[in-house]
Formats: structure tokens, C-alpha cells, sequence
């Protein structure tokens, strides 16, 4: 993959950054009201509200303005939370680790059991498999998270206690942060019980979340693989002699992927705000239940923060899925 | 003719439709000599690719279905030999080229990735050995530079390179038959020569037979030593090259002639065949050529013999020998 692409591409990434910033700065200014006192909270003292003004240079134009506040976002200072008192940048650092590693558990899931029942399901056309699994995708599709979230914590949580239903680990098992996954920092620290038990707490936010990507990714793959599987390629591939499962596997999941990684990409939308809708119900000390949070507590630096977290997020998640798509095809890689 | 490398006898290949069973291959009969190119012609639809599908199992799944006939390869029935059997012949004792270049090849896979599988699959060779053998398959169809030439992924390639690349790939094993199935009607005229001229050269290099599709008279008559006309699913003639272009027998053979333009010859207006391939679904009961047919007759209802023409010479027709 050529530098000058990758180059290119980080160059829009800023771009599309810098316009966020632009319309987060704008938020603030667009409320009625003193921006100063939204931010600091009705509670806040006079002198602190005279000293934020100053700061953020309320008495001047908004270029200037803005200008102090990307200066101040680049340092890495977002405020500070009026719920806390904390500076915004730890309070979210430590959430979006958590978002992540919830994220991360339910794309595994999705596109794991979505890619191998897609497949089956087209290599099985019209089989019981086929109509019984293209039947749940559409259920989950239309799926409301919200109440598939209570009805999972009611079945297994509540009714057959069999799984814990919030948090990411019981009390007193933490360990020490390093990467900030509660899953790899118990394992990096030799806790094999303590990971177990943060992948049971993990297992029921993970699968909610992961129900709607999954469908899609079964769909996807079902109509990509039935279209491959009739492409002449793969007839060479067994006119060479090949096993079924090398040509399925090797040739035709292989060129399958490009469809399923683009509505992947296209969907990453609904993930976020899956994310936020999981993590509210199952107490999971995320950033989407941070952004709601903060929201109704009116915390504006807090929310401000976030949005910039959440595009930061998806404009890399976006580049990383266009990268991807250019390592699977290398029809795309000579006009890139 | 020499002893056949490969004899149909009787095939009958048929797909579930919505609209019903299509009788694609209806009792074809052929044999391919040792050592010999074939040559299968007839207008499109007539069951030729069908045919050629049919020998390594390769039909469409699950509409398509081989109904009857045997396939004789070796002493072997291809018709009734196991899955693990007929995947031990596919691109090793019998290998195939199609007729669309463009998409026949993976694009997701260089080249040289895709030659080196077949290789490593059916011959004991390790990685190196087969990238060698590859880029000396490359070598032997005239692609220059061929070791470049493997790293190089098939949207890279004109469709002449691609076609040289299938005949790479389906000659690396050593085949004792190649099957191509219009090898050269998706390319330019002057591409068509060049592959010809290579896939006839290359026979006589390893040794192999050739059974050769086309609705081209002329590659026919250029490089085949046997020729079979077939339609709407039968064998209806087949003879030696010069005798069929001698002494046409069948009506349709020699309305594929008449709608030749002579080469150097007697000018003259062509004359195409009237009307169309008959759907299969409604084919007449006996000569399925009967409502095109310039001498149809009332007996032409009834199913025509198979009938020698000639030395070497059968033809399905109730008129010859008369
Ligand atoms: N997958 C299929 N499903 C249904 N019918 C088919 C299929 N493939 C071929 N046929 C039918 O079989 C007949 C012969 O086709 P084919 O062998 O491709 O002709 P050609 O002589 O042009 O190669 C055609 O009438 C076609 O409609
Ligand atoms: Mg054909």
C-alpha cells in the first residue's frame, strides 16, 4: 500500500477533525446563555466565572475564540467536569477503554458467528439452516436493543442467575490497570478467575450489542457468498481440483469480504449508538453512558468532550476500514 | 482413429428449472483419440459447454445432474467415480479452460498463487519448487519475464495474458486431456491466432489430447484432426476434418457451411441458417433440427438413426444413404 495514499488519508482525517472542533466550539456559542456559566454549572462562584471568561476569551471575536480553544484541545485539556471536579480528558480516557473493550467483544462476536452463518447459509441455500438462521437475522435486525438488553438480564441474570448483570468485574477481583481492558490486565497479572469473571460480565453486554451487526453481517455474507459462488473464478478453483472447503474458504470468502467489511464501515453509526444504549442498560462504565450522563447533567465540557472523542473514533474506525479494504482487494490498491 | 483417451457414450445432462427439466445434453455421443484434438462445434446453446462440464463434474449446483451416459477416461466411469476421485483428476489428468478470460482467474490472488496451488496440489512439490515450476509454466506460454510475472494479480493483465495464464495453470500437471471451451471467442482475431498456435504447439510438446469447443469452423478446420456437430443436446454428425468439410452430410452441417464466408472463394451471398435453436423445453418429437430443415419430411417426426456417412463417418439423419 502506497505511503502517499495512507498520507493522503490522514491529511482528510484532520481535516474532518478540525471541522468537528469547529461545530463543537459553535455548540457551546449557539445555547442561549453565558458559555462560561454553562460550563462551569449554575452553582459555580463569580470569581471562577471570571476567571473561565477570560480564559476562554468570551469579551473577544469567535475566530480569536476559537483559536484558544483548539490551542487548549490540542494540549489535551477539555475542561473540567462540573459533576467532578476532574479534568475531562482522565475521566473520558478511562470510559473509552472501557467502550472499546465492550466494542471490540461484540464485533468479535458479530462477525464471527454472522461471517459462519452467512456462509453455511449460502453454501446451504434453501436448507432448514438457511430459512431458520436469515429468519433470526431479520428479527435481530429490527431487534430494539433496549429491550433485548432487559429481556437478557431478566432471563439470564435475574429469573436464571446464572450471569452477573452489570459492571465489568466483581468487586475486589480488580487488577492493576494497563492496558485499561479489564480482560487483558487480569490476564497480564496471572488472575485467570478474575479474567473469567470479567468475560461472564463482559458475555451479556457483548452479545446485546452485538445482535443487530450480527444479522447484518450474516445477511451481508449469505447474498455476497451466493453471488461469488457463482463467479467463474470459482469454478476454475475446482476445475484445478481443490477441496470444497479451500474453495469456499480461500476463494470465495475471501472476495465475499469486500461487501461485509463496506457495510461494516457503513453501519459503524449504529454501533456507537448501540454502544450508548448497552452500556446505559447494563451500568457499564463506558463513554456512551458517560455522554448520557453528562447530558443530563448538563456537564457541556464533558459532552463537548465526548462528541470530539466520538468523531475522533469514527473517522479512525472509517480509516482503518478503507485500509482494510485496500489489503482485500489489490484492485483497489494500484488507483489508490 | 487411435484408441480414445476418452469416450461418451450416451450422456444425458439435465437442469431443474422453474420452468421445468432442460434436456441440455441428450444422449451425446463422442470419443476423443490419443493424442488428438477434437474439435465440438455447433451454435450457442446447442449443449456444448454443457458437455464439457459434464466430464469433470463441474455442472452448476444443485440444478444441474448427469441423467445417464458414461464417461470412459482410463477404464474409469467419470459419470460414477468418487468425489475424491474425480477432484484427483480435475486439473491433473484432465484440466479445463473457459471461455471468459477476464473473470476466470481469482483477483484477489496473483498469478503466480494461482498456478503454484494447483502444482503443490497434485504434484509433491514445497513452495520454492512450485514457484519455480510456475514461473517455467509462465515461461512456456510466451509471458515474458515470468518470474516478475507471478507477483502480478490478473486485473494487471490483458485478456490474452489471462488466457496464457489459464493454459499455464491447466498445463502444470501434465494433463492427458485438455478440455477448452472456446478458448479464444472473447478475444481479438489477431489474440485468437497466437493461442491457437500455442495451445497446438504445447499438445504436441506434452503430449496431451484436446477436446476442442468452438462455433468457429475455420479453428476447426485449422487444427483439428476430428470434428462432432452437435445440436440442441445430440451428437448430429462427426467425422474426420477433411471428410466432414468434403461431405457434409447432416442439413445442419451443411447450413453452418453455407453460413461461412468462403475464404478466396466464389463470392456469393451467405446463406444463414432460418430461424433459431428451438427452445428445449418444447423440442418436436423425432430430428429436433426438423423445422429448420430445408428437406424436412414427414418421417423426420419420428427419431433419426445414427448412420454411417462415410469411413469414419456417422450421421444422425434419415436422409444419407438413400
Ligand atoms: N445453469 C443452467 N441452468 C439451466 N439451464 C442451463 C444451465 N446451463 C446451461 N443450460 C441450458 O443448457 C443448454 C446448453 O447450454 P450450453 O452447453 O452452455 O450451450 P453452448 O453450446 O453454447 O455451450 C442451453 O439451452 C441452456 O439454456
Ligand atoms: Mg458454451
Amino acid at each position: 500500500m502506497p505511503l502517499s495514499y495512507i498520507s493522503r488519508r490522514l491529511f482528510h482525517l484532520l481535516l474532518i477533525l478540525l471541522g468537528v472542533s469547529v461545530l463543537v466550539f459553535l455548540m457551546l456559542r449557539m445555547i442561549p446563555g453565558d458559555p462560561a456559566q454553562l460550563l462551569l454549572g449554575e452553582y459555580a462562584r463569580p470569581e471562577e466565572l471570571a476567571r473561565l471568561r477570560t480564559q476562554l476569551g468570551l469579551d473577544r471575536s469567535y475566530p480569536i475564540q476559537y483559536g484558544i480553544y483548539l490551542q487548549s484541545i490540542l494540549r489535551g485539556d477539555f475542561g473540567t467536569s462540573v459533576r467532578t471536579g476532574a479534568p475531562v480528558v482522565d475521566e473520558i480516557g478511562v470510559r473509552l477503554l472501557a467502550t472499546i473493550e465492550l466494542s471490540l467483544a461484540a464485533m468479535f462476536i458479530a462477525t464471527l458467528l454472522g461471517i459462519v452463518a452467512g456462509v453455511i447459509s449460502a453454501v446451504k441455500q434453501y436448507s432448514v439452516f438457511d430459512y431458520g438462521s436469515m429468519f433470526l437475522a431479520l428479527i435481530g435486525v429490527s431487534m430494539p436493543i433496549f429491550w433485548l438488553g432487559l429481556m437478557l438480564i431478566y432471563l439470564l441474570a435475574v429469573k436464571f442467575p446464572i450471569l452477573p448483570m452489570m459492571g465489568r468485574i466483581s468487586m475486589g477481583l480488580e487488577a492493576p490497570a494497563v492496558t485499561g481492558l479489564v480482560v487483558v490486565d487480569t490476564l497480564i497479572a496471572g488472575q485467570l478467575g478474575a479474567c473469567g469473571d470479567a468475560l461472564r460480565h463482559l458475555l451479556l453486554p457483548a452479545c446485546t450489542l452485538a445482535t443487530i451487526p450480527m444479522a447484518i453481517v450474516a445477511r451481508i455474507t449469505r447474498s455476497s457468498m451466493l453471488e461469488v459462488l457463482n463467479q467463474d473464478y470459482v469454478r476454475t478453483a475446482r476445475a484445478k481440483g481443490l477441496g470444497e472447503a479451500v474453495v469456499i474458504l480461500r476463494h470465495a470468502l475471501r472476495n465475499a469480504f469486500l461487501p461485509v467489511v463496506t457495510v461494516l464501515g457503513l453501519n459503524l453509526g449504529l454501533l456507537l449508538g448501540g454502544a450508548v444504549l448497552t452500556e446505559t442498560i447494563f451500568s457499564w462504565p463506558g463513554l456512551g453512558r458517560y455522554v448520557v450522563d453528562s447530558l443530563m447533567g448538563r456537564d457541556y465540557a464533558a459532552v463537548q468532550g465526548c462528541i470530539l472523542i466520538f468523531a475522533v473514533l469514527m473517522a479512525l474506525i472509517n480509516l482503518i476500514v478503507d485500509l482494510l479494504y485496500v489489503l482485500l482487494d489489490p484492485r483497489i490498491r494500484v488507483h489508490a | 482413429m487411435s484408441a480414445p483417451v476418452l469416450e461418451i457414450k450416451g450422456l444425458k445432462t439435465q437442469f431443474q428449472t422453474r420452468q421445468g427439466l432442460v434436456k441440455a445434453v441428450d444422449g451425446a455421443d463422442l470419443a476423443l483419440g490419443h493424442r488428438e484434438t477434437l474439435g465440438v462445434v455447433g451454435e450457442s446453446g446447442c449443449g456444448k459447454s454443457v458437455t464439457a462440464l459434464s466430464i469433470l463434474r463441474l455442472l452448476p449446483q444443485p440444478a444441474g445432474r448427469i441423467a445417464g451416459g458414461r464417461i470412459i477416461f482410463n477404464d474409469r466411469d467419470l459419470v460414477r467415480v468418487s468425489r475424491a476421485e474425480i477432484r484427483r483428476i480435475r486439473g491433473n489428468e484432465i484440466s479445463m479452460i473457459f471461455q471468459e478470460p477476464m473473470t476466470s482467474l481469482n483477483p484477489v490472488y496473483t498469478v503466480g498463487f494461482q498456478i503454484q496451488e494447483v502444482i503443490r496440489k497434485h504434484r509433491q512439490m514445497n513452495k520454492g519448487e512450485a514457484r519455480t515450476e510456475a514461473a517455467r509454466m509462465l515461461g512456456l506460454v510466451g509471458i515474458p519475464e515470468p518470474r516478475a510475472r507471478l507477483n502480478d494479480y490478473p486485473h494487471q493483465m490483458s485478456g490474452g495474458m489471462r488466457q496464457r495464464v489459464m493454459i499455464a495453470m491447466a498445463l502444470s500437471c501434465h494433463p492427458q486431456i485438455m478440455i477448452a471451451d472456446e478458448p479464444t471467442t472473447a478475444l481479438d482475431v489477431t489474440i485468437q491466432a497466437q493461442i491457437l498456435d500455442l495451445i497446438g504447439r504445447l499438445k504436441e510438446e506434452i503430449g496431451m489430447s484436446v477436446f476442442l469447443i468452438t462455433h468457429d469452423l475455420g479453428v476447426v478446420a485449422e487444427i483439428c484432426r476430428h470434428v462432432a456437430v452437435m445440436y440442441a443436446g445430440k451428437v448430429v454428425e462427426s467425422a474426420e476434418v477433411r471428410e466432414l468439410f468434403a461431405h457434409p452430410a447432416h442439413p445442419y452441417t451443411v447450413g453452418l457451411f453455407e453460413s461461412l464466408p468462403k475464404i478466396g472463394g466464389r463470392g456469393g451471398a451467405l446463406r444463414p441458417i432460418p430461424g433459431v435453436v428451438p427452445g428445449l423445453f418444447n423440442l418436436p418429437p423425432g430430428c429436433a433440427f426438423q423445422e429448420r430443415c430445408f428437406k424436412a419430411e414427414p418421417r423426420c417426426r419420428q427419431e433419426p438413426p445414427l448412420r454411417a456417412a462415410g469411413a469414419d463417418h456417422m450421421v444422425r439423419c434419415w436422409l444419407p444413404g438413400e
